[in-house]
């Protein structure tokens, strides 16, 4: 037992940059295809980090640098207890609270790039940390359980009992992911309105911490969206990998929108999908 | 070894801050047009960063003027060692047919050193590309130079 919890501890840490840095560079390369260019190599955010943790190290504020290493040990501790298949409420909050630390560390700099996009960023928090709850609560009302164990202990595929919660995980996941039309604080994209928005007074090593710390996140959230068809792997892969490929169209047909837009829509639209589908689950 | 794939990752990932100073824009739009599906200059791992923090290559056009040296030289100081100055066009260069007016201090060299020089009026794609990736090989010349 100890043994595979050893193992499953660190498949979760390597798995996290491993699997997310692929993620993120097969995400440029159809960004780009989209665009009729063709496109970074695969193996491109893997030179970027590396080359960050090359560059000179200026950091712009003590609490930055903490706060970075904070988000990165948060993120990843949240998917290692999601590939030891713990307490699902547990994985958001610790999530959550790296989450918080990236957007403090950006409040910490004087930046008005970097407040203003810590700003966008706590407005994105504000907007898709209750949809995720919801999610995790129909879950439960689902299987009995908040533990991921008992979602893999189904016989039938969540997806079928969870339709609604699904499409509002889709709106946490382009959130999640930085995604247009709520790249707001910060995006993929080289330039935005707020240069590097929350990212902005990140630098070098520090900024190479931020994007493994992502990576970690950006496996999590998938984790997530494969709990919906647990009951044999080539499902999950497939419906991952076409809500990825949905997310990346998704990235190139939209605008960036403002927060008023994403908060309005993201709470009218994800908490009554939500309540729909666990109004069903409670009656049936 | 480590050093060989640091290397390795830093020719492959140049960061580039483009920074119009006081130029006419035909250069600044021939910068723009390396980005396009015609030049693709993601295919190199370029980015054109908005944030000096996050730059190695730092292209420069236009003519340098008395209020706007100060932001040149600031925005150098801003990024992380090692970093690699191209300057571009004939007024970058030199001043151009600015060279001579009362509020130009001149060629983009004359507050900040510069590694590259890429001549032209407005500079091409094909060299803009060209200076970037003489640029680079400036530039593990000095990262080899930091680390020993």
């Amino acid at each position: 037992m100890t043994g595979h919890v050893l193992m499953m501890i660190v498949a979760g840490l390597v798995a996290g940059p491993l699997l997310g840095g692929l993620i993120a560079g097969f995400d440029r390369i159809l960004t780009a295809r989209f665009q009729s260019r063709i496109g970074p190599p695969l193996l491109q955010p893997f030179y970027d980090v590396i080359k960050l943790f090359g560059k000179e190290k200026q950091v712009v504020n003590v609490w930055q640098a903490f706060c970075a290493n904070a988000y990165l040990t948060a993120a990843s501790i949240s998917l290692v207890l999601f590939f030891l298949r713990s307490d699902l409420l547990l994985i958001l909050f610790i999530q959550a609270v790296g989450a918080v630390f990236l957007v403090v560390g950006a409040f910490s700099s004087t930046s008005p790039y970097s407040q203003a996009g810590a700003h966008r960023e706590l407005l994105q928090i504000l907007c898709y940390e209750p949809l995720l709850i919801f999610i995790a609560v129909g879950i439960y009302l689902h299987t009995g359980s908040f533990k991921i164990e008992a979602v893999y202990a189904l016989k039938q595929p969540l997806l079928l009992k969870l339709p609604f919660l699904f499409l509002v995980l889709n709106f946490v996941l382009t959130i999640k992911l930085r995604k247009s039309p709520f790249d707001l604080s910060t995006s993929h994209h080289a330039h935005q309105e707020l240069v590097k928005g929350l990212l902005t007074d990140y630098s070098g090593p520090i900024l190479a911490l931020t994007e493994i710390a992502h990576w970690y996140e950006t496996v999590l959230v998938l984790g997530f969206c494969s709990l919906f068809w647990t009951t044999n792997p080539l499902g999950a892969i497939l419906l991952v990998g076409i809500t990825y490929f949905v997310e990346i169209w998704i990235d190139n047909v939209s605008a960036r929108m403002n927060w008023r837009w994403m908060l309005g829509y993201g709470w009218a639209m994800g908490i009554t999908l939500s309540l729909v589908n666990l109004v069903w689950l409670y009656v049936r | 070894m480590f050093e060989k794939i640091l290397t390795k990752a830093r020719m492959l990932s140049p960061w580039v801050l483009h920074f119009d100073c006081g130029s006419c824009n035909g250069c600044d739009i021939e910068v723009l047009a390396c980005l396009t599906p015609v030049y693709d200059l993601e295919r190199f791992g370029i980015i054109n960063t908005g944030n000096p923090m996050h730059a190695d290559i730092f292209l420069v056009t236009g003519t340098v003027n008395h209020r706007n040296k100060q932001v040149l030289r600031n925005l150098y100081d801003q990024i992380p060692e090692p970093k690699v100055v191209v300057a571009l066009g004939a007024c970058g260069l030199t001043g151009g047919v600015f060279r001579e007016a009362y509020n130009v201090v001149g060629g983009v060299d004359k507050v900040i050193p510069v590694d590259v020089y890429v001549p032209g009026c407005p500079a091409k794609p094909e060299a803009i590309i060209d200076g970037v990736v003489l640029g680079l090989e400036k530039f593990r010349q000095k990262a080899s130079a930091m680390h020993s």
